[in-house]
């Protein structure tokens, strides 16, 4: 996917003035996936869980090498091809010859993010592949030809009546169609193609190295359906998603449940282990395309590694209140909101996700909900300084912050300050940043008198 | 016991009034309270923005001006929080940074967790509150019932409010870097206010953005800093 993100300033301040729906829906649907959460993590010692999942993820971050050799070795017993993708093209060059070797006309996608990074839905167009996102989420947004924009609900920025004219246009459904009426259009014809697909693909949530299996999560069986019904199933796996060990499920699933949306468990749960043996239905073959795509990179990065455990649930963009004014779309990459503010830097360059560390006001809302204890203010901080480091930040903002520093150094320059904020008329309408500040929110009006001179009356009033 | 005050340069400029009371209310609790006067900003807006380099003489004159301060006591969350989670982050391996952070007190949380006051006066007697917790005080000191106590201790109603614990959307220079997403979350916080007399929180930055959002929109609620409140709580 082609990163947009510096567009991020100007693509929130549009969408704010142009779609104000997209707030109201974005918030309210947050809101309820937060609350939901809440209440999920309170059943349950979620102290001791979050540092628990965090040990095993940094264990398995940091034994990298040795789980991805393990999981390999697992896999290709169990009967799956595995592969490695450095970058997108590797990934496709497989697509393209499973495409030609089965002649595949339709593939059926399960909900994935890791899939947007890649370019797969593009590229299975270009080869004549008629692709059907299955997730109804994913499929909405499809059909409108966007990207999503919430981890995992993609289609969350839209209104139960942009769904309806949707399904009126596509379909012919009254406009004024249940939400029950429009998910049996849409099943109707994702059962047809689940049928008729000769591929199916997939993420995963998880990869066991010591079993080699695949653990998938979801609640609407499209997942089931898209890695069972076609006879080539090909799952894409950010190296990051290993686990140890089969055990770790027990912890890692109901987690990722309870943080995602706080269920204590998803409807489903898949746990694939290979291609049919001799008797059984399901794919004839299975492949494990493990991607890199800058992970490798950014786990060097002894100052960014830890953004590396995301486990893709969520839960900070639900509490992100700078997320929920907007959703996902202004951030202009595959991960938005707070976790996409540290993980597209690292997966891009800081240069091309450039704002996304500033789309925060670091109020550390995020940091509580992460089931991973990511730290992602800190993180914030981190590509902060390094872009000023870089000399990425606009000239303005250097030369107030100069200005500042330089006030604030001394003492007698910053009385000096003082006074003239209360004695000069303020240039209001001339710098833009005071601009910024005072077209919503009227004037600034300083106290008559500033403290540190209240402060002095007040003393010499005291000694008399 | 004595106490210096770090009025914080925001308090300082726009609510200097907060600064009196807190000078008022320590001393009528027997407080030795002294203002050094080469004290300017924390450096926090510089730190934040990510100008790590612009912060640190600023952090460093910070420990010079307060190091002979039994306490330090700001009528500020936010740069408390500065002082006693970032300084030493910021100054790595600085024996200062660590002992200045241990000294560092946000004003309520000082009168609760240092002084033990639990209850101020009847100054509140009936007055409909609505409390904002300031994101650093309450996420990152920890600081959520420490106010509420002083003020419900004082009599005052505290009206609930859904997003009391939300971010305001101030964010220092995100503020003005981010003004459309920035007041669309200060107007979120003001569309789920309820009826209440006046409007108070620990942070500065948090009720000048709110303030002038409220005024912007006509929306007539008194805004005071919380130790201005709590001076009130005592005096009456």
């Amino acid at each position: 996917m082609r990163a947009k993100a510096k567009l991020y300033p100007k693509e929130a301040a549009r969408l704010l003035r142009e779609k104000p729906g997209v707030r109201e829906a974005v918030t309210g649907a947050t809101l309820h996936f937060d609350r939901n959460r809440l209440k999920a993590y309170a059943e349950v010692p979620i102290a001791e869980w979050r540092e628990r999942a965090k040990a095993v993820k940094d264990h398995a971050l940091s034994h990298l090498d040795q789980y991805l050799e393990l999981a390999e070795k697992r896999l290709k017993e169990n009967g799956v091809q595995v592969h490695y993708a450095e970058e997108p093209e590797d990934a496709h060059r497989l697509l393209r010859e499973i495409v030609e070797r089965r002649g595949v006309k339709r593939a059926v996608k399960a909900k994935s993010m890791l899939t947007e990074e890649l370019g797969v839905n593009p590229l299975l167009a270009s080869l004549g592949v008629e692709v059907y996102e299955t997730d109804l989420g994913e499929y909405l947004i499809q059909l409108l030809g966007e990207p999503p924009s919430h981890i995992v609900g993609p289609a969350i920025h839209l209104s139960l009546k942009e769904i309806q004219t949707l399904f009126h246009e596509r379909f012919g459904t009254p406009l004024d169609a249940s939400p029950e009426a429009l998910a049996q259009v849409a099943r109707k014809v994702l059962r047809e193609a689940f049928l008729t697909a000769e591929l199916g693909i997939s993420g995963a949530n998880f990869l066991v190295a010591e079993t080699g299996t695949l653990a998938l999560m979801e609640n609407e069986g499209n997942i089931r359906l898209s890695t069972s019904l076609p006879k080539v199933h090909v799952a894409f796996v950010g190296i990051e998603k290993l686990l140890p060990r089969f055990q770790d499920l027990a912890l890692f699933l109901p987690l990722t449940a309870r943080a995602a949306t706080g269920q204590r468990l998803s409807t489903f749960v898949s746990l694939i282990q290979g291609p049919a043996r001799k008797g059984e239905e399901g794919p004839e073959e299975v492949h494990v395309v493990l991607v890199d795509h800058g992970r490798t990179a950014l786990l060097a990065d002894p100052e960014a590694w830890e953004t590396l455990r995301c486990l893709r649930c969520g839960a900070c963009l639900n509490a992100c209140p700078v997320y929920r004014q907007t959703g996902g779309h202004p951030y202009g990459y595959v991960y938005s909101g707070p976790i996409g503010a540290v993980l597209d830097p690292g997966l891009l360059s800081l240069e091309e996700a450039y704002p996304l560390p500033y789309a925060s006001t670091l109020c550390g809302a995020c940091l509580e909900a992460c089931p991973v204890k990511i730290p992602i203010p800190k993180l914030l901080l981190t590509w902060r300084h390094r872009a000023v480091a870089e000399g990425l930040s606009p000239a303005w903002e250097r030369a107030m912050l100069a200005a500042y520093r330089r006030v604030m150094e001394s003492p007698a320059l910053y009385r000096l300050f003082s006074k003239a904020l209360r004695g000069l008329p303020l240039p209001q309408d001339l710098l833009p940043l005071l601009r910024a500040w005072t077209e919503g929110r009227g004037p600034l009006k300083p106290s008559p008198k500033p403290f540190h001179q209240l402060w002095r009356e007040m003393e010499e009033g005291h000694g008399r | 016991m004595r106490v210096a005050l770090f009025i914080t340069c925001l308090a300082d400029q726009f609510f200097a009034e907060a600064g009196v009371a807190a000078v008022r209310l320590l001393r009528a609790l027997g407080v030795e309270v002294d203002f050094p006067e080469g004290q300017t900003c924390c450096g926090q807006p510089a730190f934040n923005a990510g100008y790590w380099e612009g912060a640190r003489p600023l952090a460093r004159r910070t420990l010079e001006v307060f190091r002979e301060a039994d306490y330090v006591v700001l009528p500020s969350g936010s740069c408390a929080s500065m002082v006693k989670n970032h300084y030493p982050e910021l100054l790595p391996g600085s024996q200062k940074a660590l002992d200045l952070a241990e000294r560092t007190y946000e004003l309520s949380a000082f009168l609760v967790g240092v002084l033990g006051v639990e209850k101020l006066g009847e100054g509140l007697k009936g007055k409909r509150i609505a409390y904002h917790h300031g994101c650093h005080a309450l996420r990152e000191l920890g600081v959520r019932e420490e106010p509420l106590l002083l003020l419900k201790g004082a009599g005052a109603e505290l009206v609930p409010w859904e997003a009391a614990e939300e971010c305001c959307g101030f964010g220092g220079l995100f503020s003005v870097k981010l003004p459309e997403v920035s007041l669309a979350m200060a107007d979120r916080k003001v569309a789920t206010l309820p009826q209440a007399e006046v409007l108070t929180s620990t942070d500065a930055g948090c009720l000048l953005h709110l303030a002038g959002r409220l005024s912007k929109k006509g929306v007539g609620l008194k805004v005071a800093p919380l130790a201005t409140l709590l001076w009130e709580a005592y005096a009456g």
